[in-house]
């Protein structure tokens, strides 16, 4: 496989061309505040409100250095910056010539061609920004780390067009490994194929298909028999939320309670989405399903969802963590400590997996769906575990109105003002909630 | 010897092209032939070896771990004597034979010389090869007076060299004004002064009519009967494609070799770029267009088209571009200056600035600066992207770095 790089993004829409990031970079580079010195520039539109961001790309086919004489300008193959070579450098200008973006310029002040170089991996512009609107990423990491590693699920699992189960369970896979044992109770994990079909599996690992009911504590069984034996190997449960906080509570709850070595994953879309949409325990206020329709006695659901990984924290279990696929660096993050930690003990993972086939939503937005449930706090990231508490591993300081999440949603369509306005205050209630919980943790001291 | 793809030649367009190659071929034997001894090097290089600059061992563009990293036969000092396209082959001067699926011409050009009477018994020297930078920059430390013939690019960059070791140049050009190719006489005037200021005397609108030699170097006299002594004469009077082993190919040739909008030749099987082909002019025609960029762009087109990439897109058409630094001031030129029917001239500047906007149709047809940055890159998308510049024109001619600069990272996205 090629290699990922890190990068700068930019988000025109939350800046507000205040030119903190040319001021940083001039003094991060030329020790001065002369934004003549900045290697990063922002611009006003030439024929509308707005701005525009000219800087190196850091292009993987860069015609700078290809139109590079000397030599001076080489893409750098181990951070992906175009580095160039004072010493080598004639000063041609026809680097320039290369590019399309006024990523390499010449200043008549500086003497010579400049370019981010992305100050070797912590740009100073974007510590300095302040609206966000640029970032570092740095997911590629996670490419260079696993895109070479096995893909623990066969081909052709039929979930549905959109489904981010399929991308989360691969994902998990991959990292998780050959020595495992999978669990999968009835849900739309088992039933796009994981478990296989007409006597052949979907998997590459040991998969079983559990009850609803019986899951946790089923596989917490065939932990102790494999460490009866010996062998290493991660338990792991892949459930749906109706298997995880209705019908599967009781043995998720025990299982939690005696800290059984499992890891745990509910892969949570607000409901029964593959046997007709029904109404689960964790479905939100306000939801249309199945079983809570919109009509003359009720406007979708009329009660709130448990908010079940609360509940699994108060379990005082080894490892609890929310995650979204909208940002998968935070998720391998957690994965990679509940690996550890169910060597030993229980690691509950909660997923969330907006479901474009149940929710009524088109396939392409899922992934703008999971990263509007964050932007508004509608879903909060966290982690828990008994020594340290609970703390927040992406807050939101400034949530997006949920409202602007409800809009993209099916299942939400019918919302009358008023059951927005609940539904905002009810997430601004749970962030105060978990803030307090954070507090509590950091009260509690070493 | 077989190889599936053969590059004749080891600068930009073949470095390009084998790049490309490799990039929808992994696996493919592929072999590098030139001429040249040494690793690959740009032409555009040479000024700078003569003045230090940049050191020889410093300038390959490519080193042995490309070469083999890319599984890439690197083949130096293999100069091709002759094309045999019915069977698909190619003698060396050694008399080597190679054959080939798919053969990239890219053996660019060499210096055209004048028909000055007695050119040929006089001690001079070119500026085309590495050899000849480590020659001239060893004459030139041994020269008192020295004589360029020819104000392009490379004449004028040996001239300062010239001038800033200590050596009292004359500059003979048969146009009125330097660097004709790519700037307007206002702004070669600027150049002409700063170079007079730093003493090298510009002979111009003058030709040589004859040389001999005298003593170890040379006495030349003008065609108005004028006579200059010098220790060193430099001929830098253009370039004219290499070409001369496909006599007798049936290779369809005019200037250089006629190439269609995919760097094809009219024979099967057979590709040429960079200073040697002769491809689609931006505005018309067809042209040889000898400048670095040109190369790397038809280079890629090549090569991509040789590995027989499905969405290699076509050459959009020549358009001449320089970046040239004199004494530490910088002249940029993209696209074209003429003026005439429909064009629209937009030109302001000083005693040593200058800026010359060329419009047609609310389209930017060229621009030339000194001393005033502009991107060059940017430019030459908005003249290739026939960008619509009428909604912005006042600020353009304006400020057409900062326009430019908007109005690309806003189309880009």
């Amino acid at each position: 496989m090629g290699k990922c790089f890190s990068t700068l993004q930019f988000h025109a829409s939350r800046c507000d061309g205040c030119g903190d990031c040319m001021t940083a970079c001039a003094l991060a580079k030329a020790d001065t505040g002369d934004p003549a010195y900045s290697r990063i520039r922002i611009l006003p539109k030439a024929d509308s409100n707005g701005v525009e961001l000219a800087l190196c790309r850091q292009c993987a086919d860069p015609i700078c250095v290809m139109n590079c004489p000397s030599g001076a300008l080489s893409k750098n193959s181990d951070s992906g910056v175009i580095d160039w070579a004072e010493g080598q450098c004639v000063n041609c200008l026809l680097c320039t010539a290369g590019c399309a973006y006024a990523g390499i310029v010449y200043e008549d002040a500086v003497g010579h061609v400049t370019k981010c170089d992305l100050c070797g991996g912590d740009p100073a512009c974007v510590k300095a920004c302040p609206s966000e609107a640029l970032e570092y990423r740095t997911a590629s990491r996670i490419f260079n780390a696993y895109a070479d590693k096995e893909d623990m699920f066969c081909r052709g699992l039929a979930a549905c067009h959109g489904c981010n189960s399929e991308l989360l369970i691969r994902h998990t896979m991959r990292m998780v490994g050959p020595d495992s044992v999978v669990a999968a109770p009835p849900g739309c994990i088992p039933g796009m194929g994981t478990v296989g079909y007409n006597g052949q599996t979907g998997a590459k690992v040991p998969i079983f298909h559990s009850l609803l009911t019986n899951t946790a504590t089923m596989l917490a069984g065939v932990k102790m028999q494999y460490n009866r034996v010996g062998r290493e190997v991660t338990a792991i449960a892949l459930a749906g939320d109706g298997g995880t906080s209705d019908a599967g509570f009781q043995s998720v709850s025990g299982a939690a309670e005696r800290n059984d070595p499992i890891l745990f994953i509910c892969v949570d879309n607000e409901g029964y989405m593959n046997t007709g949409m029904q109404s689960s325990g964790v479905t939100p206020y306000g939801s249309w399903t199945s079983t809570t329709p919109v009509g003359g006695r009720m406007q979708g659901k009329p009660t709130e969802a448990k908010n079940l990984p609360v509940i699994m924290a108060m379990h005082n279990c080894s490892y609890v963590a929310t995650a979204s696929t909208a940002f998968l660096e935070d998720y391998y993050a957690k994965l990679e400590k509940a690996i550890e930690v169910a060597k030993t003990g229980m690691a509950y993972l909660h997923v969330y997996a907006p479901c474009p086939t149940g929710w009524r939503f088109p396939s392409a937005m899922t992934t703008q769906v999971c990263r509007m449930q964050v932007r508004t706090n509608f879903i909060a990231l966290w982690e828990y575990d008994p020594g340290n508490g609970l703390r927040f591993t992406h807050p939101v300081n400034r949530p997006e109105p949920v409202a602007e999440y409800l809009k993209l949603v099916g299942k939400y369509r019918h919302l009358s003002e008023a059951q927005v306005a609940h539904i905002q205050h009810t997430v601004d209630a749970k962030i105060v909630y978990l803030r307090q919980l954070t507090q509590l943790a950091a009260s509690r001291g070493p | 010897m077989h190889s599936k793809y053969i590059i004749v030649g080891s600068s930009h367009a073949a470095l390009e092209a084998a790049t490309a190659i490799r990039l929808i071929d992994a696996e493919g034997a592929l072999t590098l032939l030139t001429r040249d001894a040494h690793p690959p090097y740009s032409p555009t290089i040479l000024p700078y070896l003569v003045s230090g600059r940049a050191r020889p061992d410093k300038v390959a563009l490519r080193g042995p771990d490309y070469f083999r990293d890319n599984a890439i036969a690197f083949v130096p000092g293999a100069a091709v004597a002759a094309l045999d396209p019915a069977l698909s082959s190619l003698r060396l001067e050694s008399g080597e034979t190679w054959r080939y699926d798919r053969l990239l011409i890219a053996t660019g050009a060499a210096p055209a010389l004048p028909p000055v009477r007695g050119l040929a018994d006089v001690p001079f020297h070119v500026l085309r090869s590495m050899d000849d930078a480590a020659d001239l920059r060893q004459a030139i430390g041994q020269a008192r007076s020295a004589i360029v013939l020819g104000a392009g690019l490379i004449g004028m960059h040996a001239a300062e060299n010239m001038a800033k070791a200590g050596v009292a140049v004359s500059v003979v050009e048969l146009q009125p004004h330097v660097l004709s190719g790519y700037f307007e006489p206002k702004a070669s005037e600027i150049i002409e002064a700063t170079f007079a200021r730093n003493g090298v005397r510009l002979l111009l609108g003058q030709s040589l009519a004859d040389v001999e030699r005298q003593g170890e170097g040379c006495l030349a006299t003008l065609a108005d009967g004028k006579t200059i002594a010098a220790d060193l004469l430099l001929v830098c009077t253009g370039v004219k494609p290499n070409i001369g082993f496909l006599d007798g190919s049936g290779i369809e040739v005019d200037s250089g070799i006629l190439v269609d909008d995919w760097m094809r030749s009219n024979l099967p099987n057979i590709w040429a770029a960079g200073d040697v082909a002769q491809a689609r002019g931006f505005w018309g025609g067809k042209i040889v267009n000898g400048i670095l960029p040109n190369a790397v762009e038809q280079g890629r087109i090549a090569g991509l088209g040789m590995a027989g990439d499905a969405g290699v897109k076509p050459f959009p058409g020549a358009v001449l571009l320089n970046t040239y630094s004199f004494f530490g001031q910088q002249a940029i030129s993209v696209g074209h200056g003429r003026a005439g029917d429909g064009f629209e001239i937009a030109e302001s500047g000083g005693e040593d600035v200058y800026r010359r906007i060329v419009l047609k149709d609310g389209q930017l047809a060229g621009i030339a600066t000194i001393n005033d940055f502009v991107d060059a890159g940017i430019m030459w998308q908005l003249i290739l992207r026939r960008t619509d510049l009428s909604p912005v024109k006042a600020a353009f001619i304006a400020d057409p770095r900062r326009v430019g600069r908007q109005l690309m990272s806003q189309i880009w996205r």
